[in-house]
């Protein structure tokens, strides 16, 4: 299961727990069960349309994911949820 | 490692003898770049070259509030005037739902940005533009703009982001509140309180409250910043033609050509494959010119008035609207125990984010600590709106701000525990497979070995006089991957023709293709490079984010290698041999089966048309393996204690280069990123008003650093490869300005004991401080 960090704010969805281990084949389906354990999680990471919410970033085993929902984890897999940053 | 100190006298070329030395054959060389000639003759074009048939000149008129409702618009009298043939305003633009964009390196919302463009009901910032005018000179275009009536209420400007934070403060967007941008990170997410704080972000591990009670020293101080511009010597301008087929062609100056016209078909409702941008070479952007600007505007009066029309800003609208970098508050504060172990950090970030949100805050959370392996720590920014230009990014955004603080804070940490301060950096310096503060694991780094050659270095021994210190100081940048895409065709006489989608910054194009010449065993030379428009090639990122040489590079190898596995089935054709036979041996085609049987590239290239035609390949992709990069200033200062002016002596910046892909354009990245930060450290600034206008919009007040300012800057490459790239290159743009106002701040305390703890750290400023210390006694 791959294992989700979440961030401080975010922790009072998950009852302050800062890792969560999910299983799912791809971002997608951990999000989906993410948010089936903890209700809210999805809504703060995806706006309507299914899209990152402006400003979030996903990394994935050290890596920003490109792939965005479709990116496939390994049961190894790190998740970091962090601010989305544009270079100059 | 090189260094160009090593240069050997007085008056020669400053690179010309370096001991640098390649394992390539081409990467880690220093030909002349492609395009040199056409810069040095003037014979380049830029975006202020463009003139086309019937072309019409465009103005913008500029509010003179920072903060005024708009009542109402009259262009009546401006469209009598003979020569002037439309007025747009916002109300032109279609509506605009809010919706998340994907440009590529961020993400972008077109709302937003038209309302920047063009203000809707209020103008937030001394100088947002309300109107635009095209006209058949550029002086009929300004004479129009004194004939629009524009009515406002003018409203009490916010523009300390502090004050803004308050909650009894006046909204500056009313319709903001802190749920409508940023979800994830939002204080408050649930209320729906209104607030000109936009985000706020928090990053925390491990128990902070019992690290400082570990400390034997903890030490606390307060910063503050103000805007500062990219400086770009290339004002923004753009030239757009709306033809009656509905196509829309726009020449730009611009880093990313994609997202110019993502956002302008975004922003003026029309396909994304109706508009074409064709980018113009670039005077510099910095992260300025990644967003677009001007297009919208002069692809709405084209349309109105049939011509392609151009609009050029002057220096004054450039430092008024196109969006400056944060000012800010700081906080930071850090414990260490005896050992020089740092047992606790904090650090509170206020960024200013203009008029809109999207200040670089984040990125300034997740790198100021990043060169130290802490425990237990806790950083919060806050993204405030205010009523200034809205920011954007500037080289590195927001590290260098929030570093200024967190690596002065350190010096201060490591005199107190009586410490070498490169010794409490090496003691605590993060390392491969340490967590960064966002949780993420630090690939390969050279955060060590970029401290132990400073530490080294005989620049660090050098005696120092009075009135004279050194400071030193680390900065951290993650550098970016991402989208690009490559064309390589061959010629007959055995050149490479490559067309990238990468706009050329700082000798990226040479770059790019040296990088596929070493896959095609050909020189620099004979490459032909080129960068495409959007309807050339595929879809490629901007220039920015220190990407380009890396991810562009990386499918330039791609598409160089599919171009050498075609070559050597050209060449098993006419040996008639199998593919899998033919061997490339130092750029040579060898058969396999009888090596006396060769030919060079150029001789197979010769061949091509009469063994199948001609040979070429197309790469795209978002390539992975990204490496993140550490710089390391060491500075000598004297200051004046009479005046408070600071001279800078000596200059060496130590930076992880993965391989030099071009030594001297990484140099060059080096000192320009460097005296950037010089300027951003002893003397610029947004000076502004207490009504919001800044007072120092032209070159002459807003005291850029010249050559006769400056000794020359030193550079230490130090070469960690970048095991995610083939050749082993790292971005390097950007992180050269993250601790320059740090380290000078440390020099001027070593010189003459008063810790700045503001920006800029002008003479007086120094002065001041100075003269605080006297009175203390």
């Amino acid at each position: 299961m791959a294992e989700v960090w979440i961030p401080s704010l975010l922790q009072r969805l998950t009852n302050g727990e800062d890792k969560v281990r999910v299983s799912g084949r791809n971002l997608r389906e951990v999000i989906e069960n993410l948010d089936a354990r903890h209700p809210g999680m999805k809504a703060r990471l995806l706006d309507e349309q299914g899209n990152f919410q402006e400003g979030v970033a996903i990394a994935i085993d050290g890596e920003i994911s490109h792939l965005g929902l479709i990116e496939p984890l390994t049961e190894a897999s790190e998740v970091h949820i962090i601010p989305a940053i544009g270079g100059g | 490692m090189t260094t160009t100190s090593d240069r050997p006298t007085k008056g020669a070329p400053p690179y010309s003898s370096q001991n640098y030395t390649s394992k390539y054959k081409v990467v880690g060389t220093r030909p002349i770049r492609h395009d040199g000639l056409d810069k040095v003759t003037g014979r380049a074009r830029y975006g202020a070259d463009i003139s086309l048939p019937g072309m019409l000149h465009g103005k913008l008129l500029r509010s003179p509030h920072a903060h005024a409702k708009i009542i109402s618009i009259d262009a009546t009298e401006a469209l009598k005037l003979d020569g002037v043939k439309a007025v747009v305003t916002a109300k032109d633009l279609p509506i605009i739902e809010d919706q998340v964009m994907d440009l590529g390196e961020t993400m972008g919302n077109p709302r937003v940005m038209a309302e920047n463009i063009l203000a809707k009901s209020k103008a937030l910032y001394k100088g947002h533009a309300v109107a635009a005018v095209a006209a058949i000179s550029p002086h009929v275009a300004e004479l129009a703009l004194d004939r629009i009536k524009v009515e406002y209420e003018v409203l009490p400007p916010q523009l300390d982001a502090e004050a803004a934070m308050r909650e009894d403060a006046p909204l500056i967007l009313e319709e903001l509140t802190t749920q409508s941008v940023a979800q994830a990170y939002v204080r408050g997410t649930d209320t729906g309180v209104k607030s000109n704080i936009a985000s706020h972000i928090q990053m925390k591990r491990g128990d902070l409250e019992q690290g400082f009670k570990d400390a034997d020293v903890i030490v606390e101080r307060v910063y503050k910043t103000t805007a500062v511009h990219q400086g770009y010597i290339e004002p923004q301008s753009s030239t757009a033609y709306w033809a009656p087929d509905g196509r829309i062609t726009i020449w730009t100056s611009t880093q990313g050509h994609f997202t110019v016209r993502t956002m302008t078909a975004a922003m003026l409702g029309v396909p994304e494959h109706s508009v074409k941008v064709i980018p113009m070479e670039i005077g510099g952007g910095f992260g300025g010119k990644i967003p677009g600007y001007l297009d919208p505007v002069c692809s709405l009066l084209s349309k109105k008035t049939g011509h392609p029309v151009k609009i050029v800003l002057t220096r004054k609208e450039v430092f008024e609207a196109t969006g400056p970098t944060s000012g800010s508050s700081m906080r930071c504060k850090v414990g260490a125990n005896k050992s020089g172990r740092i047992t606790a950090a904090e650090l509170y970030l206020v960024f200013e984010a203009g008029a809109f949100p999207g200040s670089p805050v984040g990125a300034a959370a997740m790198c100021s600590l990043t060169s130290y392996n802490i425990e237990n720590f806790q950083i919060d920014g806050y993204d405030v709106i205010v009523n200034r230009p809205k920011v954007q990014a500037y080289r590195g955004p927001g590290s260098p701000i929030g570093t200024f603080a967190a690596e002065g804070v350190m010096d201060e940490v490591a005199e107190k525990l009586g410490m070498d301060p490169l010794e409490f950096r090496l003691k605590n310096a993060a390392k491969e497979g340490d967590r960064m503060p966002n949780g993420m694991t630090q690939p390969r780094i050279g955060c060590v070995e970029v401290e132990e050659a400073m530490k080294a270095h005989p620049h660090y021994k050098i005696p120092l006089g009075p009135n004279q210190g050194r400071g030193t100081a680390m900065g951290f940048w993650f550098n970016a991957g991402g989208p690009s895409s490559v064309t390589l065709g061959v010629n007959a006489d055995g050149t490479v023709n490559m067309i990238s989608g990468s706009v050329d910054i700082g000798g990226t194009r040479p770059a790019i293709a040296m990088q596929a010449a070493e896959v095609l065993g050909v020189s620099a030379e004979d490459m032909v490079p080129s960068v495409g428009d959007t309807d050339s090639i595929g879809f490629t990122n901007g220039t920015g984010g220190s990407r380009t040489a890396f991810a562009t590079g990386t499918i330039a190898i791609e598409a160089a290698r599919e171009v050498r596995d075609k070559m050597a089935a050209r060449a098993a054709l006419i040996w008639e041999i199998k593919p899998e036979e033919v061997v490339l041996d130092d750029g040579v085609f060898v058969n396999g089966k009888n090596p006396d049987d060769k030919m060079t590239f150029k001789q197979l290239a010769a061949r091509l048309i009469r063994t199948g035609g001609p040979i070429s390949a197309s790469a795209s992709g978002s390539p992975r393996g990204v490496g993140a990069a550490y710089c390391g200033n060491m500075v000598d200062v004297e200051v004046d204690p009479e005046t408070g002016k600071v001279t800078i002596l000596r200059y060496t910046v130590f930076q992880d280069v993965g391989q030099a892909a071009h030594p001297s354009f990484v140099e060059g990245q080096m000192q320009g990123g460097t005296v950037q930060g010089i300027g951003w450290a002893l003397n610029e600034e947004y000076y502004t008003s207490e009504d919001g206008v800044m007072l120092n919009s032209s070159f002459l007040d807003y005291r850029m650093p010249t050559s006769l300012d400056l000794p020359m800057i030193d550079t230490v490459l130090i070469e960690v490869p970048n095991p995610g790239h083939p050749f082993g290159v790292r971005g390097v743009g950007e992180v050269s300005i993250v601790p320059p106002m740090a380290a000078i701040a440390n020099a001027i305390y070593d010189a003459v004991g008063v810790r700045m703890d503001r920006l800029p750290m002008s003479p007086g400023a120094v002065l001041e401080a100075l003269e605080a210390k006297k009175a203390q006694g």
